[in-house]
């Protein structure tokens, strides 16, 4: 198939007129999965950061279907419109849920499995920036270990997290869901065949997307885009595909950028000693061991 | 029309199937338990065209409830107890968005203690949370409920989730003879679901959206107006049901030789059949005695209320419920509503049948006993080893 690319991607809008920070990595992820999915997508926000600056009333700013669920939500509201919208004997839409880390791996992981179990023929796609943001920047469990946040604050006794990203990618391969895939917004080209190749399976359907923030980074708001690449290019994030029981490697760098330069340009990760640096090297390169043992390559597009 | 010898939840089950909801989400939980199996029976043998969705909670399966309903498909679920409370933040939020979704609660006991017997304490703790309240006193009206609780939430004026609730066990899964009605008299009855403000893939909308200081008063009233609106189209909707099925319902109450009343006591459920029986057998000895069944809590009955006991000596409300610290809820409303009538009169709050406890015919007469005392307040029935009435 053709896949999309920014030179044929649609002059639509579906997310306009929003009010997220300068820089934010998440409506960037929501913009361009619109963008590739179309105007009849309906689109299903939790409660969270594209849901706070998507949704005021009356500037309401989705072209498209839009509705924000519970917090915990996601995935069992978008398995109700895509049923009640299949009942209607309504077939040609995607029911799409764009939610982030705290919404899917913490609160929303319940109803997500649920609707992973049921292989209901819905999209549902996680931006993470790695912690609560549009609370002001508490830790989820898709904080990465040594990240400062409001609720990990890097003191004399404890610097910042201390426990490692859960790993949902495999954690939603292991429901043995028809495709998963992680990407970055760093690397859009990619993200955007994932998206339209996704829409294009029946059953569920999940797409995990690094989307840096910058006001929770602290990185500058010109920073996004080459922070989502950095963090793939050192080795910290891998961009792959789980699809028929198979998990393939999409990007390998010939070479790790430095982990340390990704680090020390983030003021969440300023704190952090040198053996902290060390050790985030270590379970990189662990990492990658299991997935060099586990995934295929494939790079083609 | 066939004669049918159901339980409480089957009768229900069939009101529903007779409903066609397109979209049914639910999770098990114990007394509700059959309503779901037998409408799975149904889905499966073709006698009901619905998706059902094995939902991995109770918050699933009213967040997915309000999906369907967004969209505009006339969607159903089920609870009881535990996982009402569980679900109680997707209550408000079906409420405030208007989906007009229909739920059966099988009313059963809250933890802690663990009990899965019957009282109203699940569904009145959510008193509040914006969805129509009615009370089922036996597995005909159960049925009947089902067909009118679509009928009325799904009206334009009203647009509100509608909560019928049946006690559990003593209703749920008591067997009586029922009328069940014809696919052609419920069709002839209930129209298919038609929503203005749905998720339309022709005219693209936002739902479910932020509204601040500046707006948010405005959404709470007309979500209030709403559920008060419900009360007119009860009566719409009681009035084309007796044309087409012949059975006759009374509004928001149901009164029992409430006429000449002095000592009058109001209940809420399926206790009514028992406090029939004992008024009856108390008129017999010349007590003037009469009672009121409240059907819904909300919308309220207040005017009803205060006009069937205007001219009586004392009121006493019976309810299978405490709002811990300070009375039962259905006593508290019974009382605003008398209050704003300007009638002063002894009200007695009579907490009994908790975790499924049996209230006999011997305890409604000592309620009217007790009524003749002046007394007002609170007094739970039966507690402990000694049987005692305690204040």
């Amino acid at each position: 198939m053709a896949a999309m690319t920014v030179k044929t991607l649609s002059e639509d809008e579906f997310f306009y007129g929003h009010k997220a920070c300068a820089g934010c990595g998440g409506s960037l992820a929501l913009r361009i999965a619109l963008k590739v999915l179309g105007e009849r997508s309906v689109a299903v926000l939790p409660a969270g950061c594209m849901s706070a600056v998507g949704f005021n009333f009356p500037q309401l700013c989705f072209g498209n279907n839009a509705i924000i669920s519970t917090f915990a939500g996601t995935a069992s509201m978008l398995t109700g419109i895509e049923a009640g919208l299949r009942a209607r004997g309504i077939t040609d839409f995607h029911a799409v849920g764009f939610a982030g880390d705290g919404g899917t791996a913490d609160i929303g992981i319940q109803a997500l499995s649920g609707a992973i179990d049921r292989n209901d023929d819905i999209l549902y796609i996680c931006y993470d920036n790695e912690a609560y943001m549009n609370t002001g920047i508490q830790k989820s469990s898709l904080t990465p270990f040594g990240a400062k946040t409001t609720t990990t604050p890097a003191g004399k006794n404890i610097r910042g997290n201390l426990r490692p990203k859960k790993n949902m990618f495999e954690i939603i391969a292991a429901h043995g869901i028809p495709y998963a895939a992680t990407a970055s917004v760093g690397y859009l080209d990619d993200y955007m065949r994932k998206v339209e190749k996704a829409s294009k399976i029946k059953g569920t359907k999940y797409i995990h997307i690094i989307a840096p923030c910058p006001t929770g980074w602290g990185i500058a708001t010109d920073e996004t885009v080459e922070v989502a690449r950095e963090v793939v290019d050192c080795g910290l994030w891998y961009l792959a595909e789980y699809e028929n029981g198979t998990f393939i490697l999409n990007h390998r760098p010939e070479q790790f950028e430095d982990v340390e330069h990704y680090l020390r340009r983030q003021n969440r990760f300023r704190h952090l000693t040198d053996e902290d640096v060390q050790w985030i090297r270590h379970c990189r390169d662990e990492k990658w061991r299991a997935i060099h043992e586990n995934f295929k390559e494939k790079t083609e597009r | 029309m066939a004669r049918k010898f159901l339980s409480g939840n089957e009768a229900f089950a069939e009101g529903i199937r007779l409903s066609k909801p397109q979209v049914i989400s639910a999770y098990p939980i114990t007394p509700q338990t059959i309503v779901v199996e037998k409408l799975s029976e149904m889905v499966e043998n073709g006698s009901l065209k619905a998706e059902f969705i094995h939902v991995e909670s109770e918050h699933s399966a009213l967040s997915c409830a309000m999906g369907a309903s967004a969209v505009g498909a006339r969607a159903f679920t089920a609870t009881s107890s535990q996982g009402l409370l569980y679900m109680a933040e997707c209550l408000t939020y079906a409420a405030g968005g208007r989906f007009p979704i229909v739920m059966m609660n099988a009313n059963r006991s809250t933890a802690l203690p663990w009990n899965i017997y019957g009282d109203q304490r699940d569904s009145l703790s959510q008193l509040d949370c914006g969805w129509i309240q009615v009370y089922a006193k036996d597995a005909q009206e159960a049925l009947d409920l089902a067909l009118m609780s679509y009928y009325v939430a799904e009206h334009r004026e009203v647009s509100t989730p509608f909560m019928v609730n049946l006690d559990g066990f003593v209703l749920t899964h008591t067997y009586e003879t029922v009328d069940v009605p014809t696919e052609e008299q419920a069709n002839r009855f209930l129209p298919a679901f038609e929503s203005d403000h749905k998720l339309d893939l022709d005219h693209p909308c936002n739902l479910a959206f932020s509204a601040g200081p500046e707006h948010n008063s405005a959404f709470k009233y007309k979500e209030h107006v709403g559920i008060l609106k419900a009360k007119g189209v009860v009566a719409q909707a009681e009035e084309k049901f007796a044309e087409i099925f012949g059975r006759e319902y009374t509004g928001l109450t149901e009164n029992y030789r409430i006429k000449d009343a002095e000592y009058v006591l109001v209940t809420l459920g399926s206790i009514f059949g028992l406090a029939k029986e004992t008024v009856d057998r108390l008129r017999e000895r010349g007590q003037k005695a009469g009672l009121i069944r409240i059907r819904y809590m909300r919308p309220f009955p207040a005017e009803e209320i205060a006009e069937a006991v205007r001219n009586a000596k004392a009121v006493a409300v019976l309810e299978k419920d405490i709002s811990f610290g300070y009375e039962g809820t259905v006593y508290t409303n019974v009382n605003s509503a008398l209050q704003k009538a300007g009638i002063s009169l002894p009200t007695v709050n009579f907490i009994g049948g908790l975790g499924g406890k049996n209230i006999s015919g011997e305890d409604i007469e000592e309620i009217f006993e007790e009524l003749k005392e002046g007394y007002r307040g609170v007094k739970f029935m039966g507690i402990g080893g000694d049987g005692q009435w305690r204040r």
